[in-house]
């Protein structure tokens, strides 16, 4: 018996971020549950390795620097239409509130609240983004549920994100397209070595310890599965929802 | 940066030790104020004041001023 809800069969999705992490364990997810995927990534080797891993046939591959607007414009031309988008490029960095710079404080917003922002707006005006369309943000727990220290502008682009799916979900609700977030906890991807390294995973594991009820950390599958709820019918009188991801830990 | 204003710069991102604790060889994990912040205020520091990147792990490794500092001068 074929009943499945979640199937995302016939529908076609644009995930950014999906050379690595989050983002990729999305786009192996969907593949698996029907969907076409257009993946783009700035590293073009990591993002063919994503492309190696989907399943079935018709998928596309973008390859896009997002940390300008030209690459952000040339995302947009080439993105065929879409029933699905879920930005994932995203930058951490680790640094006190003591230490904050404009040009790190300006580039974080850039990639993290920016260019999801500006990709939305651009998707819709140019008729890439079809009716009855589901958008899911990666946000994160810190900023909307919980604070981390060293995460000040990390959270600060989240938080904004969420407000912005709100707004969006108000807005695009007239043509059927729903707008909601993701919040993961933990999940151990490449980002976390990005921001500056702090962490090995065995310290993290034990950093960790205790925080988590569900007793692991998160898994890019886990935010894979709640991203196949967001983006199928499953889900559609569901709009503007954090939906946190996160074995327990905001119950603490 | 020499040593010394290695330590004055170190010095600086404590709020509650005073400044003539702090010498190339005092040992700053036993810094009553030694944490999570300070370690992440250390870690900012360096990257600001040298923009090399240093870790959790490169903290645990040294336990003076002045190792800390040459480990971070032969990165």
């Amino acid at each position: 018996m074929a009943y499945n809800p979640f199937s995302l069969e016939g529908k076609t999705i644009l995930i950014t971020g999906a050379s690595s992490g989050i983002g990729r364990g999305i786009a192996v997810e969907c593949s698996k549950i029907g969907a076409k995927l257009v993946i783009s990534g700035r590293n073009e080797k990591r993002l063919q390795d994503t492309l190696s891993q989907l399943q079935g046939e018709g998928h596309l591959a973008l390859q896009a620097d997002l940390s300008t607007q030209e690459g952000v414009d040339a995302l947009v031309e080439q993105c065929p239409p879409i029933n699905g988008f879920v930005p994932c490029a995203g930058i951490p960095k680790m640094q006190s509130v003591k230490h904050i710079n404009r040009k790190d404080l300006e580039e974080i917003v850039w990639i993290n609240q920016e260019v999801p922002i500006i990709l939305t707006t651009e998707l819709l005006k140019k008729k890439k983004l079809q009716k009855k369309s589901s958008i899911v943000f990666i946000a994160s727990l810190s900023g909307i549920f919980v604070a981390n220290m060293g995460e000040s502008i990390y959270s600060t682009t989240k938080a904004a994100i969420s407000g912005f799916a709100k707004g969006a979900a108000l807005e695009l609700a007239a043509q059927g397209t729903r707008v909601n977030t993701i919040c993961p906890g933990l999940v151990p991807t490449s980002i976390l070595e990005m921001s500056n390294e702090m962490f090995s995973e065995d310290q993290l594991m034990e950093s960790t310890k205790g925080k988590y009820p569900l007793r692991r950390l998160g898994k890019p599958e886990d935010m894979a599965y709640a991203a196949i709820y967001l983006l199928s019918d499953a889900s559609d009188w569901v709009t503007g929802i954090n939906m946190k991801v996160d074995g327990g830990y905001s119950l603490l | 940066m020499t040593l010394d204003e290695f330590v004055a710069r170190f010095a600086e991102e404590f709020d509650e030790t005073p400044e003539e604790e702090f010498k190339a060889e005092t040992v700053f994990k036993d810094l009553d104020e030694w944490g999570s912040l300070t370690a992440l205020s250390i870690i900012s520091m360096v990257d600001e004041e040298y923009d090399k990147r240093i870790t959790g792990a490169d903290l645990r490794s040294v336990s003076t001023i002045e190792e800390l500092y040459n480990l971070v001068e032969s990165k």
